[in-house]
């Protein structure tokens, strides 16, 4: 087993990968940029070295200055997280000759699966349903009309090096292919480097459900059931939850397999998620892999009893995966919300800022994994991921009961947070009912009538007094020092009541008040 | 002392009243029982007539807001002065003495063309629910009087003195 493991990351999954280490005694290693010095990953682990500048750029996507770290330090192997590097194989490749063990798959695995046209090519030589389409770069609008009329319209025009919804297109109308096809090409240059483009006809409001697989390097891939991932808002995952409502086991089986299908065609190690289209016939279809941890690892791990960073270190020190496919329990449920720094009443914005106030959660079947704590500055230069908040139960029902419990127990202040959203989704009956698709967070933000709670309007407004009358740091003489134009700390939290009382008393001072 | 908040579009006047440890809040008539205490200077734990509500507090671009059950409130104290709030009831300009808020006119206590002294009481205005004593801003003699039961509005004469 390794002695030392350098954690190429950074927030909540660094700080996840930290207490794995610890718990196994290896000394987990930070890395950080200008912005993050005083991060929870640094803080947490055993020892930390400087990067570079704040912009991923010259930091954490640095692979020269990571490696050169990682091999000052004499760290035996890598952990890339998500996001960043962790995608890489030049960098995977770059670790191996560097003499140090990359966590994850081999550079050829990633290679394979980095394309979405070759993935595609594979997976189609495996039998794995793939979505039907074509499997090579477009070369031109008739080959592109040809092949959407072959497979019948809607179709979807996506970036062969793609991720993350850029680059790709819905096409309804043979009309419209020409613009698609063009706005795609440059999208997908623009983001990716790479203008390739394929076809694939469009499934109309799929589900997204993906599979866990962990394949050692003797032979053996397992799978570990699916996670539902349909709740999404531009492509981006808010809301997972293992099981899927919508998979019984003959289905997990069934898709379970393919997966491990899937892993075997590219010779795949170690960790690695399987993704799924599944249309309202419960037929599925080969999306793509993702060759690395993902952020939703928690609820396959709750469901499972496993603990995935421990099993990747495993693999990675050519450990044998201790338990067969039949060896796999499932049990209960587990639901995942992604907490952002972002502003639900404009439209999302990330919403960078300093946590004046944070108060966690916990008790019975919550997991909180943070990569922030009070008084840190959420920077913005990186994604505005603050927590996961896991919630766990015997069925579906008791893990929603218990997130929205921890739901009102957490509070992050400083900041604009998406918390609220969760409490919708959570209430609402269509969720409730496990009706959902790609397309649920969509039509439930556009039906979203504000409502206005005005049930707590007078509790805090004896609270607004409450804190004024209560806070040590506001003098009860104040208000008579107002002509001497009072200068409060305009820092403090009350400045502004104090201000609002100000200009209201300078306003009504010229007509002189009298006092009983 | 008596607070004016303004809270979601409403202004509501709040009455507190310390005695020791115990306060005593009185909003639109009704008198509560409180117990507060400040765990931190963002988190205030309040037991109001048995119900518990742990109210948060923060500051985003320059707004206060309070969040009960993680719903934000944004509330503006325009008055948190104890002594000079009871007064602004009403304001003087001159020797006019104007209704700074709705109310009603309960009692009267002078007469038309009586001389009256700088503090004197002139008649009880009641605004929210709370009786205010409106005392003349001047030495002189009583011009003009509302009288007992009228309903004013903010900026209504309530006397005028000279």
């Amino acid at each position: 087993m390794f002695n030392k493991i350098l954690i190429a990351n950074r927030g909540e999954i660094a700080v996840r990968i930290v207490r794995a280490c610890r718990e196994m005694g290896i000394t987990p290693v930070a890395v950080y940029s200008d912005a993050d010095r005083a991060a929870l990953h640094v803080r947490m682990a055993a020892e930390a070295y400087y990067i570079g500048p704040a912009p991923a750029s010259e930091s954490y996507l640095n692979i020269d200055r990571i490696l050169t770290v990682a091999k000052r330090c004499g760290a035996e192997a890598l952990h890339p997280g998500y996001g960043f590097l962790s995608e890489n194989p030049d960098f995977a490749e770059a670790c191996s000759i560097a003499g140090i063990r990359f966590i994850g798959p081999s550079p050829a695995s990633m290679r394979i699966m980095g394309s979405k046209t070759k993935a595609r090519q594979k997976m189609e030589k495996s039998g794995v349903p793939c979505v039907p389409g074509n499997s090579k770069a477009l070369q031109s609008l008739e080959q592109a009309t040809q092949i959407a009329s072959h497979i019948g319209f809607p179709v979807m025009l996506k970036a062969a090096a793609g991720g993350g919804g850029k680059g790709m297109r819905l096409v309804t109308d043979p009309q419209q292919l020409h613009a698609a096809l063009e706005a795609a090409q440059s999208e997908a240059l623009r983001a990716f480097g790479n203008s390739d483009v394929y076809i694939e006809k469009a499934i109309l409001n799929p589900r997204h459900i993906e599979v866990q697989i962990l394949a050692d390097e003797h032979g053996n891939t397992i799978h570990l059931g699916e996670r539902e991932c349909s709740i999404q808002r531009r492509h981006q995952k808010v809301l997972e939850e293992s099981p899927s409502p919508l998979v019984d086991p003959e289905l997990r089986k069934r898709m379970g397999e393919a997966a491990v299908r899937v892993a075997s065609a590219a010779d795949y190690t170690n960790a690695g998620t399987v993704e799924f289209l599944v249309d309202h016939d419960k037929h599925f279809y080969f999306l793509e892999m993702n060759t690395r941890l993902q952020v939703e690892h928690p609820v396959t791990e709750l469901v499972t009893g496993l603990d995935l960073v421990r099993l990747q270190i495993k693999i990675a020190a050519n450990e044998k995966l201790s338990l067969r496919q039949n060896e796999v329990q499932f049990r209960g449920h587990a639901i995942e919300c992604r907490l952002y720094a972002e502003d639900p009443d404009n439209h999302y914005f990330p919403s960078p800022g300093k946590i004046t106030l944070l108060e966690e959660t916990a008790g019975p079947g919550i997991r909180l994994d943070t990569g922030v704590y009070e008084g840190w500055t959420v920077p913005n230069d990186y994604d505005p991921l603050l927590a996961k908040l896991i919630g766990y139960g015997q069925d579906r029902d008791h893990a929603i009961s218990r997130i929205l419990r921890a739901l009102d127990e957490i509070f992050v202040g400083g900041i604009h947070t998406n918390l609220s959203l969760f409490r919708k989704i959570l209430n609402d009956p269509a969720f409730r009912a496990g009706k959902i698709d790609t397309g649920y967070l969509d039509r439930l933000l556009t039906s979203d009538a504000r409502i206005e709670n005005h049930e707590h309007a007078q509790v805090a407004a004896i609270a607004a007094v409450l804190f004024q009358d209560l806070d040590p740091t506001t003098t009860k003489g104040e208000n008579k020092g107002r002509s001497s134009g009072s200068t409060t700390d305009a820092h403090s939290p009350e400045s502004n009541w104090k201000r609002a009382a100000r200009i209201e008393s300078s306003n009504t001072e010229t007509f002189g008040t009298f006092s009983s | 002392m008596i607070y004016d908040v303004k809270i979601g579009g409403r202004n509501l006047r709040i009455a507190l009243e310390r005695n020791g440890e115990e306060l005593k809040c009185e909003l639109d008539g009704a008198q509560f029982q409180l117990d507060a205490r400040l765990i931190s200077p963002g988190v205030l734990s309040l037991i109001l007539e048995g119900a518990t509500y742990e109210v948060k507090r923060d500051q985003l671009r320059n707004q206060t807001r309070l969040w009960i059950n993680n719903t934000p409130f944004i509330a503006e104290i325009t008055d948190p002065r104890s002594l000079a709030a009871r007064s602004r009831v009403a304001t003087i300009t001159s020797a006019k003495v104007l209704a700074s808020m709705p109310g009603k006119v309960l009692r009267v206590m002078v007469r038309a063309m009586d001389q009256v002294e700088v503090g004197q009481a002139l008649l009880v205005l009641e605004a929210m629910k709370m009786q205010n004593e409106i005392k003349s801003p001047n030495k002189g003699i009583v011009k003009q009087l509302m009288t007992e039961g009228a309903y004013v509005n903010a900026g209504d004469v309530l006397a005028i003195v000279e």
